[in-house]
C-alpha cells in the first residue's frame, strides 16, 4: 500500500489523526496533514482506508498493489 | 463596512453567475432535464424528538433528489441519501454562499445574494475560505484538543460540584450543558465569560427561525461589534489566545477578525451545548444503552459518535448555491438553484448504516457520519465537541448515577424553532 496526501486539498480536520494516529499527524503550526508512513504495515492498512474514507477534503489517496 | 449578519439579504451585490441550465451555444437542454415533479414543501415536522420528520425515510427511497418548496417560499432541491450528501459538500460545484433558512420572512428569489460578511468563512468559497480556515486550523488540531482534555475536565467538575451542592431539581442546559461549552470557547478565543448573557442572546436571536432578517441582523450586529472592540484592545494589550493571535498575526483586516471571532464564539458554544443536553435526554430515554455504557465506560467514544449520528443538530441541512449547471443522479441543478444536503437524513440511511440506524446503539461500529458536515467546511472544531462531549456526559453520568428527568419526556421544551435542534431546558433530578 502507498499512501499520498494532498496537503493542497487538507482543511486541517484530524479526521485521518482519529483514524490511523500511526500514520497520520497534523502540523503543529496549521494543522496540515503530516505522513509519518507512506507505506504502512498490513496491520495498519484498514484504518488506513478509514482515515482516506473519512477525509473531508478527499487529500488522501491510498493506491494498493505497491504501486 | 459591512456587518450583514449571515444570510441576510439586505444589500445589494453583483450576481454574475448564470441562471439557465441551456447549453449556451445552442440552447439545447442536457437530457438529464426530465419533466420536473411538482416541489414538495420541505419536511421540518418531527413526532419523535429524536428522530428527523418521517418523510425522510420516503424521499431517501422514492425520491433522493427532491425539488422541494423551502419555508420561506424559495424553492431548490433537497439531498436526502448519505451518499449524495456526500457528494454534494465534496463538490467544488457547489458554493457556500447561501440564503438563510428562517420560517419568517419570505425570500425575495431574485434578489442576487450579497457577499458574506467579512471573515465569515463558513459562507464563503476558495481561495478565500482556504486563506481564513487555514489561519484557524492549527488551533484545533487532534494533539491540541487533547491537551485542552484536563481543563476541560476541570471546568466539567466545576460545574457539577455546583449543581450538585445547589440540589435538584436543576435545568442541565442552563446549569451544565450550556456553561462548559462556552467556558472553553471562551477561554480558547479570549472572551470574557462574563459577557455571557449578551453573546448568549445575541446568538439565539441569530438562530431562531422566525427572527426577521432585521432582528437577525441586529443580533449580529451587535456581536460584531463586541468581539470588534475586544480584538481592538487585544491588539494593544495581546493575551495568550485566538484573537490576540489573530490581530498579532496581522494577515485578516480587523472585521474579519471580528467575523472570525463571531463565528467562533457563535458555533463553539451553541452546537455542542444542545448535543451534551440532547444527549442527555436520548440516552436517559434508551435506558439499555445507557446502562451498557454505564457498565463499560470504554464505550464513550463510540457512543459519542453514535450520538453525534443519531441526534445530528443541524435539523434543516447545510445549504448550499449550484454555481454551474450540475448533474446529479439524473437530475439536473440548474446554476443559482439552492441546494439543501440534510445532514440528519443522510445520517439515518441505512444503505449506509447497517443494522437499524434509527436505533441508538452505542455499539454500532463507527462510520462516517455527517454531524459535522463534509467536504472542505467540515466543523473546524469537530476535535474540541469530541473533547468537550466525552468529558461531559462522563462525568455527569459518574457524577449522578441516579440521573433522570424532572419532567415527563413530552413536557422538555425541545428547539424545533432553532436552526440548531436540541433542547431549550433539561429539567433533572438524581
Ligand atoms: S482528514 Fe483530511 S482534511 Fe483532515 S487533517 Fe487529515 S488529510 Fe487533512
Amino acid at each position: 500500500m502507498k499512501v499520498i496526501v494532498d496537503e493542497e486539498r487538507c482543511v486541517g480536520a484530524g479526521q485521518c489523526v482519529l483514524a490511523a494516529a500511526e500514520v497520520f499527524d497534523q502540523r503543529e503550526a496549521d494543522g496540515i496533514v503530516v505522513l509519518l508512513d507512506a507505506g504502512p504495515p498490513d496491520a495498519l492498512h484498514a484504518s488506513v482506508e478509514d482515515a482516506a474514507a473519512r477525509c473531508p477534503a478527499l487529500a488522501i489517496e491510498v493506491r494498493r498493489g505497491g504501486a | 463596512m459591512n456587518d450583514t449578519p449571515p444570510g441576510a439579504d439586505t444589500r445589494p451585490g453583483t450576481d454574475l453567475r448564470p441562471t439557465t441550465g441551456a447549453c449556451p451555444a445552442t440552447g439545447a437542454r442536457p437530457a438529464t432535464d426530465a419533466p420536473r415533479p411538482a416541489p414538495r414543501p420541505q419536511p421540518t415536522v418531527r413526532t419523535c424528538p429524536f428522530d428527523p420528520p418521517e418523510e425522510y425515510r420516503t424521499l431517501r427511497e422514492q425520491d433522493p433528489i427532491a425539488p422541494v418548496t423551502f419555508p420561506d417560499g424559495a424553492t431548490g432541491w433537497l439531498v436526502t441519501r448519505h451518499e449524495d450528501v456526500r457528494a454534494v459538500l465534496a463538490d467544488p460545484r457547489f458554493g457556500a454562499n447561501r440564503r438563510p433558512a428562517r420560517l419568517g420572512s419570505p425570500a425575495p428569489a431574485d434578489t442576487p445574494l450579497p457577499p458574506p460578511p467579512p471573515g465569515m468563512f463558513l459562507m464563503m468559497d476558495p481561495p478565500e475560505h482556504t486563506r481564513i480556515r487555514r489561519l484557524l486550523t492549527g488551533q484545533f488540531t487532534v494533539r491540541r484538543m487533547r491537551q485542552l482534555t484536563p481543563a476541560v475536565e476541570r471546568i466539567v467538575a466545576e460545574q457539577l460540584d455546583a449543581m450538585a451542592s445547589a440540589g435538584g431539581p436543576a435545568d442541565l442546559v442552563r446549569d451544565f450543558a450550556l456553561p462548559v461549552p462556552s467556558l472553553v470557547i471562551c477561554e480558547l478565543l479570549g472572551v470574557p465569560y462574563a459577557d455571557r448573557a449578551d453573546f448568549q442572546r445575541d446568538s439565539s436571536a441569530m438562530l431562531r427561525l422566525d427572527a426577521t432578517q432585521e432582528e437577525a441582523r441586529q443580533a449580529h450586529l451587535a456581536m460584531h461589534r463586541y468581539i470588534h472592540e475586544l480584538a481592538l484592545a487585544k491588539r494593544v494589550a495581546p493575551t495568550d489566545d485566538i484573537l490576540s493571535g489573530l490581530m498579532q498575526d496581522g494577515r485578516l483586516t480587523d472585521e474579519e477578525v471580528a467575523g472570525v471571532g463571531a463565528l467562533l464564539l457563535l458555533a463553539g458554544h451553541e452546537t455542542t451545548a444542545n448535543m451534551i443536553a440532547l444527549g442527555t435526554m436520548c440516552l436517559l430515554g434508551n435506558p439499555g444503552q445507557l446502562a451498557a455504557l454505564r457498565a463499560d465506560p470504554s464505550l464513550m467514544d463510540n457512543a459519542v459518535e453514535e450520538l453525534l449520528r443519531y441526534l445530528t443538530i443541524i435539523q434543516f441541512g447545510l445549504r448550499r448555491v449550484a454555481l454551474e449547471d450540475v448533474e446529479l443522479g439524473g437530475h439536473l441543478i440548474e446554476a443559482g438553484s439552492t441546494v439543501l444536503a440534510s445532514v440528519t437524513s443522510g445520517n439515518r440511511d441505512a444503505e449506509r448504516f447497517s443494522g437499524d440506524p434509527d436505533r441508538l446503539d452505542v455499539r454500532r461500529p463507527y462510520s462516517p457520519h455527517l454531524a459535522f458536515g463534509h467536504g472542505i467546511h467540515q466543523c473546524i472544531g469537530q476535535q474540541l465537541a469530541r473533547v468537550e462531549m466525552k468529558a461531559a456526559l462522563s462525568a455527569l453520568l459518574d457524577r449522578f448515577p441516579g440521573l433522570r428527568l424532572a419532567v415527563p419526556a413530552e413536557k422538555v421544551p425541545m428547539r424545533d424553532d432553532m436552526l440548531i435542534y436540541g433542547v431549550h431546558e433539561l429539567p433533572v433530578t438524581w
